[in-house]
């Protein structure tokens, strides 16, 4: 009927030849940019730390937690962590059962503001925080000039203002995973358990609470471990609170490099132990996700009158409050500078803080040197993520791939200030793998740490996006005679585009406000937006700071825009 | 000579043995079907006939040539999932010509070939549609069009029709069997269906815990499973519990029932003959239980009294007791029996087959 295909399809492979091999070139970067980025610095600084005159002790140790400060600063750390996540699941888990489980009116617009907190760089959310409810800031005059008082009501200084940033930036965490959880729990559960005579709140503990045990645990981490990593609030208004990331950051600014090293490793091992202990309980408690017939209705509608309007009122207050302080940093990027004294808002209007920015030169480069030194990392990143994914997608070689995931989780579970301070440490003098190239004090520093802190997030999206391809049909792509490159560029590639560019997209706009490990290692010829700000800010360049901040938040914010779609596109 | 040989495969996933000593032979044009319950190992076989698993020992030969450690790629058989495996970006004929494209064939020839393919599997005209806005039995087809537009060497099945609903399996069962030999392809068929396997192959493996029971054309199997697990597993089956009688020295083989103390005689092999007084198994069809009321002397007819009787359309079955012997018997027509009626239950030695495992 058809002649048949040629033969080229059904040879024996032959041994002797070499093959260029996919596999083992893959390994060999992956191999290469761990050893740079994550061992060899890591290790360095541990190995600094535990040598005192060239000889290995543990010295520097017992200096350090014999100095109070330094032990205050580890208690400040974790005490200011553990009540962040306390905070955060009260206001998190609540909002999430009432945004999530039930539908009226002004739900969608506080679904809208939601995560509007984890987009907004953290030094821009401080600023925005000072200018909010700072003692001089726009809330503070309103109740000066209401009440009548000499000076501010209160000051945002110390645990109490750094809780109520923490819990403002990173509730999210807890909102978003209980409500992801919330959303898996079959409905049919909780009537099973209905029509087994429970009433509602046995349903909840019984039913719903142990079911969300996963995505509570994830959430109180990944807040624990943003709390253990701030800078910019501590710094900013944490007054007398010394927390860990702010003596490493003076410390070095002192030029005490042992302590320095000595408190980063210490701050890493606290870290880290707290990734495990998580993660150990975590996997404990994973409940298979029950793929079941029938419809379950994820939102119930609140129709009775009293409770509809407290649900309706606390969407609209809620969404104030998240969007609230992004107003403000609006609102004085359009003050003229020095025209806000002791006014509840700014008295004189204007678009100079903007057009300075854009005109300029010095100031706009700044905004191009952070969009340029993200774009280079973010891009790496992707690229670097295929290379991993391709490495762990495939069967086999389980403790290597264990180790693999292991290493490249670290820089993501250190804080900036560890990743910025143990590169510096490492490639700030020569050093044997780069012989005498400093890499400290060139434009590649920030891509590089850029690239180390954020790899890790876009990693986790490619592989994500990789696991909901079917293997079946990159087996299928084999039968039918295709190689491993026209598998991967024709079947896996297509598939899993939307989500990596998704992923080096977030990647993107995090690196864009980049500020805690920046501020470590940043080139003054060289410098990102988030020092520019910092900068302003000291020297009452209010409204330039918060111009900063706006231009950013709109880049943060087209960016992500253009992300949500490509997210709808894979689903 | 076979066309495929598989000599004493076996695989292993971390704890579980998949595959153990899995041998067998697929002849030229042959259809060939694999049958086993869930995790009986039978997908792994096929799987590491396609190449997607490689073997841990033993090896498989494909026309003379040992093909154990080629990879999938070069093998060029074509493979049916059972979920379809069809590529969600890509639309019906770019799904079909995926192995073309992957071999760099000319854009004409691809063209023609992609038509042919569809108008093969009756889906002619389909070539722009997303492969998500098919039916199940739609996209089934577009996955046995793939398959075959590479002329493949050998067609291999995982479950195609599991994912159809009852009336579409059974019009699809043929057509498949039409149509794999309309093209002259050898193809080897995976599935838990007895009916299915029946229906469709020539010669079937039946496997259970990773390895092969027994191999043979469906009727065989049917009428003269070699052990309990086969029995068991192809239909209903009335199972005797027997001991041989240290007396049979005839033709038949003397059996005795634990159950009820008859006494049954089969014809048996020498070779076959099970050591005396120990006990095994005796297997017959209920449709071949023979249901009298004449007091007529047979060879193994049992006085038994109806216990009970199903009405299932065009059959009735018969639950019988002889004497604390429990039976089944499946019929056309009840003679207006009822329950508590007494009747006599034939066994037709011929029938009646001495399985090997107790």
């Amino acid at each position: 009927m058809r002649e048949p295909l040629p033969p080229n399809t059904f040879s024996l492979p032959s041994r002797a030849r070499f093959t260029f091999s996919p596999r083992l070139s893959l390994w060999f970067i992956v191999a290469v940019v761990l050893l740079y980025g994550v061992i060899y610095p890591n290790l360095h600084v541990a190995v600094a730390s535990l040598q005192q005159n060239g000889g290995w002790s543990l010295a520097n140790y017992r200096e350090v937690l014999s100095q109070n400060s330094v032990f205050e600063s580890i208690l400040a750390s974790v005490g200011i962590s553990i009540l962040t996540v306390l905070f955060c699941a009260i206001v998190g888990i609540p909002l999430a059962f009432l945004f999530e489980r039930f539908t009226f009116p002004a739900r969608r617009l506080f679904a809208t503001f939601a995560a509007l907190p984890l987009v907004l760089p953290p030094l821009v959310g401080t600023v925005a925080f000072i200018f909010l409810c700072g003692e001089s800031g726009i809330l503070a005059r309103l109740a000066q000039s209401v009440f009548h008082l000499e000076r501010s009501p209160w000051s945002l200084r110390g645990w109490s203002a750094i809780l109520l940033f923490h819990t403002y930036t990173m509730y999210p965490f807890f909102y978003m995973l209980t409500g992801a959880g919330l959303s898996r729990i079959d409905a049919a559960l909780a009537e099973a358990g209905k029509s087994l005579g429970a009433g509602r709140a046995r349903v909840l503990v019984r039913i719903i609470l142990p079911q969300l045990t996963p995505s509570l645990i994830a959430a109180a981490l990944l807040t624990f471990m943003t709390s253990m990593a701030s800078f910019s609030a501590p710094l900013l208004f944490g007054g007398d609170v010394r927390v860990l990331t702010l003596e490493i950051y003076t410390a070095r600014q002192r030029g005490d490099t042992t302590l320095a090293l000595t408190e980063t490793v210490i701050l890493a091992v606290i870290s880290l132990s707290a990734l495990v202990f998580f993660q150990r309980y975590e996997g404990t408690r994973k409940f298979a996700a029950a793929a079941l017939k029938g419809s379950t209705k994820k939102r119930r509608a609140i129709t009775s009158g009293k409770s509809r309007v407290i649900a309706i009122a606390a969407g609209v207050v809620f969404s104030l409050l998240l969007v609230s302080p992004v107003a403000t940093l609006v609102l004085v990027s359009l003050a003229r500078e020095g025209s806000w004294t002791t006014q509840t808002l700014p008295a004189a209007y204007t678009i100079a803080n903007y057009t300075k920015i854009f005109s300029d030169p010095r100031a706009s480069e700044v905004v191009l040197n952070s969009l340029s030194m993200s774009a280079i990392a973010a891009i790496a990143a992707m690229l670097w993520s295929f290379c991993v994914a391709a490495l762990i997608a495939r069967k086999g070689r389980r403790h290597w791939k264990r180790l693999l995931s292991c290493l490249i989780l670290v820089p993501w579970a250190l804080p900036g200030t560890v990743v910025a301070v143990s590169l510096a440490e490492a490639y700030g003098r020569p050093s044997p793998l780069l012989g005498s190239f400093i890499l400290v004090g060139t434009f590649w520093i920030l891509p590089v740490v850029y690239f180390l802190r954020f790899m890790p997030l876009v990693v986790r999206a490619v592989q994500a996006s990789m696991e909901q391809i079917d293997p079946a049909l990159e087996e299928a792509a084999g039968s039918l005679g295709a190689h491993w490159w026209q598998k991967f560029s024709r079947v896996t590639l297509p598939l899993v585009w939307p989500g990596a560019i998704a992923g080096t997209l977030l990647a993107f706009v995090i690196a864009l406000g980049e500020y805690v490990a920046s501020v470590i290692v940043f080139v003054p010829t060289n410098r990102p937006v988030s020092i520019a700000i910092a900068s302003e800010l000291r020297d009452f360049n209010l409204g330039t700071a918060a111009a900063y901040g706006v231009v950013l938040m709109l880049i943060i914010g087209l960016v992500m825009m253009v992300a949500t779609r490509l997210e709808r596109l894979r689903a | 000579m076979p066309l495929l040989s598989l000599k004493t495969l076996s695989k292993r996933f971390d704890k579980t043995q998949a595959v153990t000593d899995v041998s067998l032979d697929v002849d030229r044009g042959e259809f060939f079907g694999l049958l086993g319950p869930s995790g009986c190992g039978k997908t792994t076989t096929l799987r590491m006939i396609a190449g997607l698993e490689k073997p841990d020992s033993g090896s498989i030969a494909f026309d003379g040539q040992d093909i154990t450690s080629l990879p999938a790629e070069r093998r060029g058989f074509g493979m049916v999932f059972q979920n379809y495996a069809l590529f969600p970006h890509l639309n019906v004929s770019e799904n079909v010509a995926f192995g073309l494209r992957a071999r760099h064939r000319p854009k004409s020839e691809i063209h023609d070939r992609v038509k042919a393919a569809l108008e093969l599997v009756q889906l002619p005209g389909y070539e722009k549609r997303r492969v998500d806005e098919l039916s199940g039995g739609q996209q089934q087809r577009v996955a046995i069009a793939r398959a075959i537009a590479i002329e493949p060497a050998l067609l291999l099945f995982d479950e195609p029709l599991s994912n159809l609903d009852v009336t579409l399996r059974e019009e699809t069962r043929s057509e498949l069997r039409e149509l794999v030999a309309r093209l002259g392809l050898t193809a080897v068929y995976v599935t838990h269906d007895q009916e299915e396997a029946f229906a469709l192959c020539d010669r079937i493996s039946v496997m259970a815990g990773g390895r092969i029971l027994q191999t043979g054309r469906p009727r065989d199997l049917y009428e003269h499973p070699v052990q309990l697990s086969v029995a068991r597993f192809l239909g209903r089956n009335n199972l005797i519990k027997v001991m041989r009688l240290s007396s049979s020295k005839a033709e038949l083989g003397e059996f005795k029932t634990l159950d009820g103390g008859h006494t049954i005689r089969i014809r048996v092999d020498d070779k076959d003959l099970v050591p005396l007084n120990q006990p095994c198994i005796l297997a017959i069809r209920p449709e071949h239980v023979v249901l009298t009321n004449s007091d007529e002397k047979n060879e193994n007819a049992l006085a038994a009294i109806v216990r009970e009787i199903d009405f299932a359309g065009a059959t009735s079955s018969v639950k019988l007791d002889a004497n604390g012997l429990l039976l089944e018997a499946l019929v056309l027509e009840t003679n207006g029996l009822a329950a508590g009626d007494r009747c006599t239950a034939i066994l037709p030695p011929d029938r009646i087959s001495l399985l090997k495992d107790a």
